[in-house]
């Protein structure tokens, strides 16, 4: 039986994840390893918005923000699991996306990436500020997710990295294969259509305001899930997540990979997260390092890495 | 009673009139063409009927309720549907896709259904897949399903879009030229298509500048010229009004003095 290209690209994305750590040269690659997931899962929520229905968030940490402190407050607060504060946070997310959306997608143009640029900075204002709740620009302690202990009371030892690298893997897996599947569903052919001609979309009956906002939401949760599982991994969080320049971060990341396809974007995150750990030279200029990188694709490769070296491979190919 | 029916119909662009109390109605099954000279006001017409523009006066009837300035995806719930002069194609997806998104009013549900592929969304697509093949093989374009449609020639293009606007089955399309820069043998293909989706009693507006297509194919003939309508009727009647051949004449008369000053 032939396989799908959707099937061929999780698979291809499972080998790649649970092949890896055989190359590991020490145990701090699993570290990296769940550091690259983790970003991958927010720029595949990026691919929807921006890949997807053509639409920019210069915003899309302050989700990730609110999905890392809810980890953190919730449990303290409200007394719930974390893995259940992980669920209200995403909910959270994906309902402040429709109260801020709902408004801003009517209108054409570049309003949402003003917007979203806004609400972002809005909310890393609120966690720096509000001390008393949040703990200020120090950041606050996460509770445990408990997992790890109940693999280990199970028979399956884990060190707390590998538990992560896995962990935060399977959740990369779980997102692109949602991601691919909507890519190929009604709703994904509705928002690439507004993407390619938003007049001709509506033509064809697709209310793009609320296909806008249903990306918007989407991916917000992607971002609101990625600052969960930060949160939880490093059992503490900042309110550098919540960062412009987290925002900007993942743009890049998408962008670079090629923001029209899941595997291009895990790619630019990839490579994105590996380049200042590979090159210490580089983390004193990441956000230079960054303009630069958004600089070139635009310039040399509008497609983004992937699809333009898969077009090159063709190319040659024919 | 009139499937559409338009009255009074008009819009400025700042001090121009570009579109001045036009009316008309199309029936079940009729081919009506819109003609006149180049900025006659043809594609505003368009624009304001199929909900791209709001008219600044005037009404548009579906069915006999208003629906003056209703946004396009409204109309197209009512059975509106149309193509476009400046082709409207969706580029980066393939040309099986671009008519699959046409299905999208009866392929469309529930986000979460999409996004988990639960066996609803499957089906949804499949029937939508299917309808959509069946399409292309009554556009010719069959063969072409899995190509990039921006890797398509022109006269391709055009019928493509006449696919992606029957999928919605609609009871009024409207056809801005959709044999423009298509050669001969394309054009007398989609003007049979036109034909054969009329007879099963969709009402056709159309604008073409092949004027033998349009005396061959419509029922009945509306000309503008300056935004206004100068005559309407038959093609026997509208081909003799001495108003059209001045129009035409006219505009003809004073493109080959420009041409010469």
């Amino acid at each position: 039986m032939k396989l799908s290209a959707k099937h061929s690209t999780l698979l291809l994305l499972a080998l790649i994840i649970a092949l890896a750590p055989i190359f590991f040269p020490s145990a701090y690659y699993f570290r990296i390893g769940s550091v690259v997931f983790v970003n991958a899962v927010a720029v595949v929520g990026i691919v929807i918005l921006t890949g997807y229905a053509g639409q920019i968030s210069l915003g899309h940490a302050g989700f990730s923000g609110i999905g890392g402190y809810a980890c953190a407050l919730a449990p303290v607060h409200l007394g719930l699991h974390p893995a259940l504060a992980a669920v209200l946070g995403a909910v959270v997310s994906g309902v402040m996306a429709y109260l801020v959306g709902r408004p801003i997608l009517r209108l054409k143009g570049y309003y949402l990436a003003v917007a979203s640029l806004g609400f972002g900075i809005l909310v890393s204002m609120v966690l720096a500020n509000e001390t008393a709740i949040t703990g200020g620009p120090d950041g606050i302690k996460v509770a445990d997710l408990g997992l790890r202990t109940l693999l280990a009371d199970a028979g399956v030892p884990l060190t707390n990295a590998q538990f992560w690298y896995a962990f935060s893997g399977i959740c990369l897996l779980i997102g692109s294969w949602l991601a691919l599947n909507l890519h190929d569903s009604p709703t994904g052919r509705a928002l690439r259509a507004l993407h390619g001609s938003e007049i001709a979309a509506r033509t064809v009956g697709v209310d793009v305001a609320r296909a806008k906002v249903t990306a918007f939401v989407i991916s917000a949760v992607y971002a609101s899930v990625a600052g969960s599982l930060i949160a939880l991994q490093n059992r503490m969080i900042t309110p550098d997540v919540a960062g412009y320049m987290h925002s900007i971060e993942m743009v890049t990341m998408a962008v670079l990979g090629g923001a029209g396809s899941v595997l291009g974007a895990i790619l630019g995150a990839t490579i994105l997260t590996l380049l200042p750990q590979a090159l210490t030279v580089f983390q004193q200029y990441e956000q230079i390092m960054l303009g630069l990188v958004m600089m070139l694709v635009m310039i040399f490769m509008r497609e983004g890495l992937l699809p333009s070296l898969t077009a090159l491979v063709r190319g040659r190919g024919e | 009673m009139s499937l559409l029916a338009v009255e009074g119909l008009g819009i400025r662009f700042g001090g121009l009139h570009a579109v001045k109390d036009v009316g008309f109605s199309l029936k079940a099954g009729e081919i009506v063409s819109v003609i006149g000279p180049n900025g006659a006001g043809k594609t505003t017409l368009f624009n304001m009927i199929s909900g791209v523009y709001t008219p600044g006066s005037g009404r548009v009837l579906l069915e006999g309720e208003d629906v003056t300035g209703l946004d396009p995806y409204l109309l197209a719930r009512r059975g509106l549907s149309r193509t476009f002069q400046n082709l409207q194609i969706f580029q980066a997806m393939t040309v099986l896709e671009n008519v699959m998104s046409g299905f999208h009013l009866r392929e469309r549900g529930p986000v979460l259904a999409d996004l988990f592929a639960l066996p609803g969304s499957r089906r949804r697509s499949r029937e939508a897949e299917e309808g959509a093949r069946r399409l292309l093989a009554r556009v010719g374009l069959e063969r072409a399903a899995e190509r990039e449609a921006g890797a398509l020639s022109y006269g391709a293009l055009k019928r493509l879009e006449i696919a992606r606007a029957l999928a919605l089955e609609p009871k009024i399309l409207l056809l801005d030229e959709p044999a423009a820069g298509c050669n001969a043998v394309e054009t007398e293909e989609i003007d049979h298509l036109i034909a054969e989706v009329a007879a099963e009693g969709t009402a056709i507006l159309l604008v073409e500048h092949d004027m033998k297509m349009v005396m061959r194919i419509s029922n009945h003939i509306v000309v503008l010229d300056h935004g206004e309508k100068i005559a309407e009727g038959d093609p026997a009647a509208v081909s003799r009004d001495p108003r059209v051949i001045e129009a035409y004449l006219g505009a003809q008369a004073q493109e080959s003095t420009h041409a010469h000053g």
